[in-house]
C-alpha cells in the first residue's frame, strides 16, 4: 500500500486527473449555466462529440490547436441552437430533444468520419505544456499542476468569470430567477425566453470546448462515440455542484481522476483490466449518488418550458 | 343589465385638458382581449385619477386579473387604447409597462424565495452589467420609511412571512417611481388587521399623488377602500359607483345596488353569499352534534415541505354534524394538517382517530375507504389528471375496485353510467362524461373534485379552500353543499384563508400559526377581531 | 395552476379518443410525416457526401425487404426490438425514463450466453429455455433496481441513474464474458450453444419462434395497459405524479414496479437474441440497440400494438441499413442518424399539429415583439 503514496503515482493521478477532467469541467460549467436558467439539456453528451469532432477537424486543418478549441466551441453552439429552436421557443419536451441530438451527434460523427477518413485516425501534435515559473517547481505536485497544457489555466479563469457573473451581475441574476421563477423574471420585465437562449447557447459553447479538448489535447485524434459518456457525467457534477461553478471544479476533478487511476496505478506496477477502468467513474458517480441522495438541489422550473401566462 | 346609469363613457380624447379637469394618471379606451373559446375583456373603458383609489369589482373569471395584465404589459390587447397621463402608449412588455410607471403587485407572490429581497427588487430593475447593490439599498431604505415599514434586504424572499413579503411587493411595484399602482386582490391572505394597516398605506400612497388600482371581489372591501368602484361581470363594464355616491349612501343601500348590477335578477340567489355582503354576521343553524367526536387529533406532527411550516403538537376534536374551520395566512401549517389527514403525509408523532379507531397507520386509500375524504384546493396540481376523461376521474379514488374493475379489467360502462349520475346530481357542466376534465372551466372541476369525495358514504370531510377561485354562483353551490353535508353527520374541516368563508360556515374556528393551534374561538359576535389577533400570532388567552 | 410533471410529453396519456378513424388517420401523418422527412434530410447529407441517396435507400429496401433472406433477418430483428419496445412503453406511459436498456440487456445476454451451455446441457432444451428467460428477465430487472429505488425514496432523476447503469453494466458484461463465462477458445467469448438446443425455427424459415414470443408479449402488455387497474395507475403517475399521491396510490412501490418490469421485458429481448441467433457472446459485442428503440416508441404514441409497425420498419431499415452503408463505404451508424431525426422532426410536427388541432396561428402574431 506504501508503494501507492509515491510521487510518481501521485503526480500521474493528479496530472491524469486534471487532464481528464477538463472536459468534464468545461461541460458541467456548461450545463450549471443552462440549469440554472431551466434547461436540462440531456443532449450535453451530443453537444460534446460535435465539438470533438469538428474540433478535431479545425486542428487537423490549421495545425493550430486553439482554432481547433474555437471550432468546437461554435460546432457545440450551433447544435445548442436546436434545443434553444425546439425546447426555448417553442417548449417542447426537453429531455425527447435531447435525446434526439444525442443520437443525431452521434450519426452524424460518425458517418462524417466515416466518409472522410474510412478506417484511418490521424493523429494531431501533442500541444504544448505551459509551466507556471515557480511553481511547477515544487516538489512531488508543482509537476502535475502547474505544467499543464495552456487550456487548463484557462479553463480555471473561466470558472471564476462565470462564478462572478452568477453572483454579481445582472445577468447573473436574470439566470438563476429564470431557473426558479420564470413568471417573475417575465413579470419584472425580462424576456425569459431570451435568457435561457443565451444560456443554452453558453452551455453548447462550453460543452463543445470540452469535447474538441477530449479530442485535441486528450486524445490527439477523433474515434466515434469518443466522449464515452462523459456529457452525462457533466450532467452529474453539475446536478452535484448545486449550481455553484467551483462545485464543478471539484467534481470535474475527482471524476477525471477516477478515470486516471488506472494509469497511475500502471506506473506503479499494478494492472487492472480495462473494463474496469472503464466502469470506475460511472461506478464513483453513482456511489456519490447514493450516499448523497437527498443532496442534490435543482432549480424548481428546471425541465419546463415557459410559456407566458399558463399559471 | 345595465342598471347603473353612469357607466363610464369613455372620454373623448383631450391631450390639452381644460383647467379643472384633471388629466386621468391612466385611460384604458374600449379594451377588448379575446383567449381561444372566451372573451376576457369585452371593449372595457374605464380610468383612474392620481391621489384616487379605483376599485375594480367583479367575481372570478369577470376579466379584471386579464385587464391588469394588459395595463402592466403582460398581455396585449386585440384592440382599444392606452393612455397614460393624457398621450396614447403602447406596452408590449412589462419592462414598457414599468418604465411608463405602472407598478403591479400580482395576486400570487411573485417574489423568488431563493433570492434575497435586495436581489428581488435589482430583478428587472438593475441598470448596466454589474448589480449596483448599494443604490439599491438607499432606494430600498427610502420606500420602506415612506411606506413606514422595516425590511431586512438580505433575508431570503422565502424565509419572510406573508405579510413582509407583501410589502416588499409593494416595494417592487413602487420602485421605478411609479404613477400607477395595481394591487391584485392583496387582501385574500391578509387579516382584518393586516388589511387595516395596508388601508393605511394605500391613504398615505393617495395623499403622495399616485393612482390605485384595487382589484377585489369582495364588495366591502370595495365599499371601503375605493374612491370609486367599477363593477365587472363577464368581461364588460357593467356599473360604476361615484365618489358622491359612494359618500352619500349606507353600506346596505350600496350593498343592494352592486348586488343587483352584478347579478340583475339572479341577485337573490347570491345575496347570501359573504363576499357580497356588507355585514359578516353568518346565516349559522342550528345542527344536532353527534355527543362525542368523530375526528380526532391528539398531539399531531408532521414535516413541513418546501419551506413551509409543517404542524407540531396539533390536538383538534370535530363532532359529527360540526363544521370546525381552519384560519391562519397561508403557509401556515394549512398543507400539513390537511395532508395528514387525509394520509398524504406521514405524520412524526400523535394519533389521528376515526369515531375512536386509530386510523394514522392507514394509507390514503384505506382511509378514503373507512368514509374519510379529502377534497384539494390544489385542484389542477394534484386534484385531477387532465387529460383523463371527466368520468374516469371521477372514480380515481377507487382504482382496481368494484363495479369500476371487475376481476382486475376496466369496465367502461360501469364508469360512465357512475359518473353520469355525478354528472347529474353535483350539477357538473360538461358536454360529455368522456370530455377531457382539462377542458371544463374551475367552478366545474371543483363541482367533480365534490362529486368525486361526497359520494360513497363520506364520515369526515376535510375541505381545503373549498371556494377558492369560484364564480359566486358556484361559492353558495358549494357552501350549501358543505351545511348540507355537516347537517347529515359528517364531521366537516374547512381550511380557508378566507376569514369571511370561515366566519359564514363554520361553528368554531381553530387558527394555525406556525404549524401550532392558536386558539380555538367559538363562533359569534365578536369571533372575527379574536381570530384576526391569533392569526398574526397574538397569544391565546 | 402548477405545471406538469417536468417530463410530461404531449404524446403521452391520451385514454379515451373520439372519432377512430379520424384519430388513427391524424396519427398515421403525425407518425409518417417524421419518417419521411427525417429519410430526406439523410439523403440531403449523403447527397453531400458524394453518395446516391436513391442507390442507398434501394439498397435499404431490397437487403431488408425483398430479399428473402433479408426479409427473415428484418423478421428476426423485431424479436428484440419489440421486446425493448414494450419494455419502454411500460415505464414511458409513467413518465418514468428508462434509458439504461443497453445494460440491462447486455449483462442479461452475458448471463444467457455464459449459463446457456451448462443450463441446455444438463436439462431439456424447452425447460432450458425458460430458465434461461427468467434468468434474463431477473437480471434485466435486478438492473433497474438502484436507479427505481433511488427514484422511488429519493425521487432521484432516473435518466442520469439509469444511464450511469449502462456503463457499468456494459463493463460488467464484458468482465463475465472474459472470466466466469469464458469459454475455450482463445478468443475472449463464451462457450457456445449447439445448433440444436437453440430457440426452433419456424417452419420452413430461419426466423425463429422468439419472434412469436415478443407478439404475444407484446399483445399481453397492451391489455395490461389499456384493461387493468395496474395500467391506470401508470397512466395516472405519468400524467400527474402528485394527484398519483392524492388518489391514494402507492407511488414507490408502483415505480419499482414499472422499472422491474420494465428491465424484465428488455432481459427478456436478450435472451430470445442469445438462443434465437447468437448462441454466444463474444466480449466488447454490443447490438447497441438503446436509445434507438425510444423514438419508435414516441413513434408508437406509447401504444404496444402500434410499435408493431413501426418495429417492422426499424428493422428492416436497420438489415438492409447495414448493407446499404457496406455498399457506400459509410458506417452502419447511420441508422443513428435516421431515428434521432425521426424523433426531432416527431416532437416538432406533434407541435404544430397540436397547434392547428386547438385553432392557433402556426407562426405566432405577439412572439415576435416579445422575443
Amino acid at each position: 500500500m506504501s508503494d501507492l503514496l509515491t510521487p510518481t503515482f501521485l503526480t500521474a493521478l493528479i496530472a491524469g486527473g486534471i487532464l481528464a477532467g477538463i472536459p468534464l469541467l468545461f461541460a458541467s460549467l456548461g450545463e450549471t449555466i443552462a440549469e440554472q436558467s431551466g434547461i436540462l439539456n440531456v443532449g450535453l453528451e451530443g453537444m460534446m462529440l460535435t465539438g470533438a469532432f469538428c474540433g478535431f477537424l479545425g486542428a487537423l486543418a490549421t495545425g493550430n490547436a486553439w482554432v481547433g478549441l474555437t471550432v468546437g466551441a461554435i460546432s457545440g453552439l450551433l447544435v445548442s441552437l436546436v434545443m434553444v429552436v425546439f425546447c426555448v421557443r417553442l417548449g417542447l419536451d426537453q429531455i425527447v430533444v435531447g435525446i434526439s441530438i444525442i443520437l443525431c451527434a452521434e450519426g452524424l460523427t460518425s458517418l462524417l468520419h466515416g466518409a472522410f477518413f474510412g478506417q484511418s485516425y490521424p493523429r494531431l501534435d501533442a500541444i504544448d505544456v505551459f509551466a507556471i515559473p515557480v511553481l511547477s517547481q515544487i516538489p512531488v505536485l508543482g509537476g502535475s499542476l502547474f505544467s499543464q497544457p495552456a487550456p487548463v489555466y484557462m479553463a480555471l479563469i473561466v470558472v471564476g468569470l462565470v462564478g462572478w457573473i452568477f453572483r454579481r451581475t445582472t445577468a447573473g441574476l436574470d439566470l438563476r430567477a429564470a431557473g426558479e421563477r420564470p413568471d417573475s423574471l417575465d413579470a419584472a420585465g425580462v424576456s425569459v425566453v431570451r435568457v435561457r437562449t443565451v444560456a443554452e447557447m453558453a452551455c453548447g459553447a462550453f460543452a463543445g470546448i470540452g469535447g474538441a479538448y477530449m479530442s485535441i489535447v486528450g486524445a490527439g485524434t477523433f474515434v466515434p462515440f469518443l466522449t464515452g459518456g462523459m456529457g452525462f457525467i457533466a450532467i452529474v457534477i453539475a446536478m452535484m455542484g448545486r449550481g455553484h461553478p467551483w462545485g464543478a471544479v471539484l467534481g470535474a476533478l475527482l471524476f477525471g481522476m477516477s478515470l486516471s487511476i488506472a494509469t497511475a496505478l500502471q506506473l506503479v506496477g499494478i494492472s487492472i483490466p480495462v473494463d474496469v477502468v472503464q466502469m470506475l467513474p460511472f461506478v464513483s458517480v453513482m456511489v456519490v449518488l447514493v450516499v448523497f441522495a437527498r443532496e442534490a438541489r435543482l432549480p424548481a422550473a428546471l425541465g419546463l418550458p415557459y410559456v407566458r401566462g399558463s399559471r | 343589465m345595465r342598471v347603473m346609469a353612469d357607466a363610464p363613457a369613455p372620454a373623448p380624447a383631450t391631450l390639452s385638458s381644460t383647467a379643472g379637469t384633471p388629466v386621468p394618471a391612466v385611460e384604458l379606451i374600449d379594451i377588448t382581449k379575446v383567449f381561444p373559446g372566451v372573451i376576457a375583456n369585452d371593449h372595457i373603458s374605464l380610468s383612474v385619477l392620481p391621489g384616487e383609489v379605483l376599485c375594480l369589482l367583479g367575481e372570478n373569471g369577470a376579466g379584471k386579473s386579464t385587464l391588469m395584465s394588459i395595463l402592466s404589459g403582460l398581455y396585449r390587447p386585440d384592440e382599444g387604447r392606452i393612455r397614460v397621463d393624457g398621450s396614447d402608449v403602447r406596452i408590449d412588455s412589462p419592462r414598457r409597462g414599468r418604465d411608463l410607471g405602472i407598478g403591479m403587485v400580482h395576486q400570487h407572490l411573485s417574489l423568488i424565495p431563493t433570492l434575497t429581497v435586495l436581489e428581488n427588487l435589482m430583478l428587472g430593475s438593475n441598470k448596466g452589467i454589474i448589480l449596483d447593490e448599494k443604490t439599491a439599498r438607499t432606494r430600498i431604505a427610502d420606500l420602506a420609511s415612506t411606506l413606514g415599514i422595516t425590511v431586512d434586504a438580505d433575508a431570503r424572499a422565502g424565509s419572510l412571512a406573508l405579510g413582509q413579503q407583501q410589502h416588499v411587493e409593494i416595494i417592487k411595484a413602487l420602485w421605478k417611481g411609479s404613477k400607477v399602482l395595481i394591487l391584485d386582490e392583496p387582501t385574500s391572505m391578509l387579516t382584518p388587521q393586516g388589511i387595516a394597516e395596508l388601508q393605511k398605506v394605500l391613504v398615505e400612497l393617495k395623499t403622495s399623488g399616485l393612482a390605485i388600482i384595487f382589484i377585489t371581489h369582495k364588495l366591502h372591501e370595495a365599499i371601503a377602500i375605493g374612491d370609486r368602484v367599477t363593477i365587472l361581470k363577464q368581461g364588460r363594464v357593467v356599473g360604476t359607483i361615484g365618489p358622491e355616491i359612494l359618500r352619500s349612501s349606507t353600506p346596505q343601500q350600496l350593498q343592494r345596488r352592486i348586488v343587483a348590477t352584478m347579478f340583475g335578477e339572479e341577485a337573490d340567489e347570491v345575496a347570501d353569499v359573504a363576499e357580497l355582503r356588507e355585514d359578516l354576521e353568518g346565516h349559522r343553524v342550528r345542527r344536532t352534534m353527534s355527543e362525542t367526536p368523530l375526528l380526532e387529533l391528539v398531539g399531531v406532527s408532521a414535516p413541513g415541505h418546501h419551506g413551509q411550516y409543517g404542524v407540531s403538537d396539533v390536538s383538534l376534536a370535530v363532532r359529527g354534524g360540526e363544521i370546525l374551520g381552519i384560519a391562519g395566512v397561508d403557509g401556515n401549517g394549512q398543507r400539513a394538517l390537511a395532508e395528514v389527514i387525509a394520509g398524504q403525509r406521514r405524520p412524526s408523532a400523535g394519533d389521528i382517530r376515526l369515531a375512536a379507531a386509530s386510523i394514522v397507520k392507514l394509507t390514503v386509500s384505506s382511509r378514503q375507504r373507512l368514509g374519510l375524504r379529502y377534497v384539494t384546493d390544489d385542484r389542477l396540481g394534484e386534484g385531477v389528471v387532465r387529460p383523463f376523461a371527466v368520468g374516469m376521474n371521477l372514480v380515481l379514488k377507487r382504482i382496481g375496485d368494484k363495479p369500476f374493475w371487475r376481476r382486475g379489467t376496466i369496465d367502461r360502462v360501469a364508469i360512465n353510467a357512475t359518473a353520469r349520475e355525478l354528472i347529474a346530481q353535483f350539477d357538473i357542466r360538461t358536454p360529455s362524461s368522456e370530455t377531457r376534465i382539462g377542458k371544463l372551466s374551475g367552478g366545474n372541476i371543483q363541482k367533480a373534485l365534490l362529486a368525486r369525495e361526497l359520494s360513497f358514504q363520506p364520515r369526515v370531510v376535510v375541505f381545503s379552500k373549498p371556494t377558492h377561485g369560484l364564480d359566486v354562483r358556484t361559492i353558495a353551490m358549494v357552501r350549501e353543499r358543505i351545511r348540507e353535508l355537516a347537517g347529515r353527520g359528517v364531521a366537516t374541516v374547512v381550511i380557508s384563508t378566507d376569514l369571511d368563508e370561515l366566519i359564514d360556515l363554520s361553528d368554531r374556528v381553530a387558527v394555525l400559526f406556525e404549524g401550532k393551534i392558536a386558539g380555538i374561538v367559538d363562533n359569534g359576535p365578536g369571533a372575527e377581531t379574536r381570530i384576526g389577533e391569533l392569526i398574526v400570532g397574538a397569544q391565546a388567552a | 395552476m402548477t405545471a406538469p410533471a417536468t417530463t410530461q410529453t404531449a404524446v403521452l396519456a391520451e385514454p379515451t379518443a373520439p372519432g377512430r378513424l379520424a384519430s388513427i388517420a391524424d396519427s398515421l401523418i403525425r407518425s409518417i410525416g417524421p419518417i419521411i422527412l427525417a429519410f430526406l434530410a439523410c439523403g440531403l447529407i449523403l447527397l453531400v457526401l458524394g453518395r446516391d441517396p436513391i442507390a442507398f435507400y434501394e439498397d435499404i429496401v431490397t437487403a431488408g425487404l425483398l430479399r428473402p433472406s433479408g426479409l427473415q433477418d428484418s423478421i428476426t430483428r423485431m424479436a428484440p426490438i419489440l421486446l425493448i419496445g414494450v419494455g419502454l412503453i411500460v415505464v414511458f406511459r409513467a413518465t418514468l425514463w428508462n434509458l439504461g436498456s443497453e445494460g440491462q440487456y447486455l449483462l442479461a445476454a452475458a448471463m444467457v450466453a455464459g449459463l446457456g451451455p451448462i443450463v441446455l446441457d444438463t436439462v431439456p432444451a424447452p425447460l432450458g429455455w425458460v430458465v434461461l428467460m427468467l434468468v434474463a428477465m431477473a437480471v434485466g430487472a435486478g438492473w433497474t433496481l438502484i436507479p427505481a429505488l433511488l427514484k422511488a425514496i429519493y425521487g432521484m432523476n432516473e435518466i442520469i441513474t439509469t444511464l450511469m447503469m449502462t456503463f457499468i453494466g456494459v463493463g460488467l458484461a464484458n468482465l463475465f464474458v472474459k472470466g466466469p463465462f469464458k469459454g475455450t477458445s482463445m478468443v475472449p467469448q463464451t462457450a457456445v450453444i449447439p445448433k440444436g438446443m437453440m430457440l426452433l425455427d419456424l417452419p420452413v424459415t430461419r426466423v425463429h419462434v422468439g419472434v412469436i414470443i415478443a407478439l404475444v408479449v407484446v399483445v399481453i402488455v397492451h391489455l395490461a395497459l389499456t384493461r387493468t387497474s395496474f395500467g391506470t395507475r401508470l397512466d395516472v403517475l405519468g400524467a400527474n405524479p402528485r394527484a398519483a399521491v392524492h388518489l391514494g396510490i402507492n407511488v414507490p412501490r408502483l415505480i419499482v414496479l414499472a422499472f422491474v418490469i420494465s428491465g424484465a421485458l428488455i432481459g427478456l429481448a436478450a435472451a430470445v437474441d442469445i438462443l434465437g441467433i447468437f448462441g454466444y457472446m463474444r466480449a466488447d459485442w454490443n447490438p447497441a440497440y438503446g436509445l434507438k428503440v425510444i423514438p419508435l416508441v414516441f413513434l408508437a404514441r406509447l401504444n404496444a400494438l402500434a410499435l408493431i409497425p413501426f418495429a417492422a420498419f426499424f428493422s428492416v431499415v436497420s438489415i438492409g441499413g447495414e448493407y446499404a452503408a457496406r455498399q457506400a463505404g459509410l458506417p452502419s451508424d447511420f441508422l443513428l442518424l435516421v431515428v434521432g431525426l425521426i424523433l426531432i422532426f416527431m416532437v416538432a410536427t406533434q407541435y404544430f399539429s397540436d397547434k392547428r388541432a386547438r385553432g392557433e396561428r402556426i407562426v405566432p402574431r405577439r412572439r415576435k415583439a416579445s422575443a
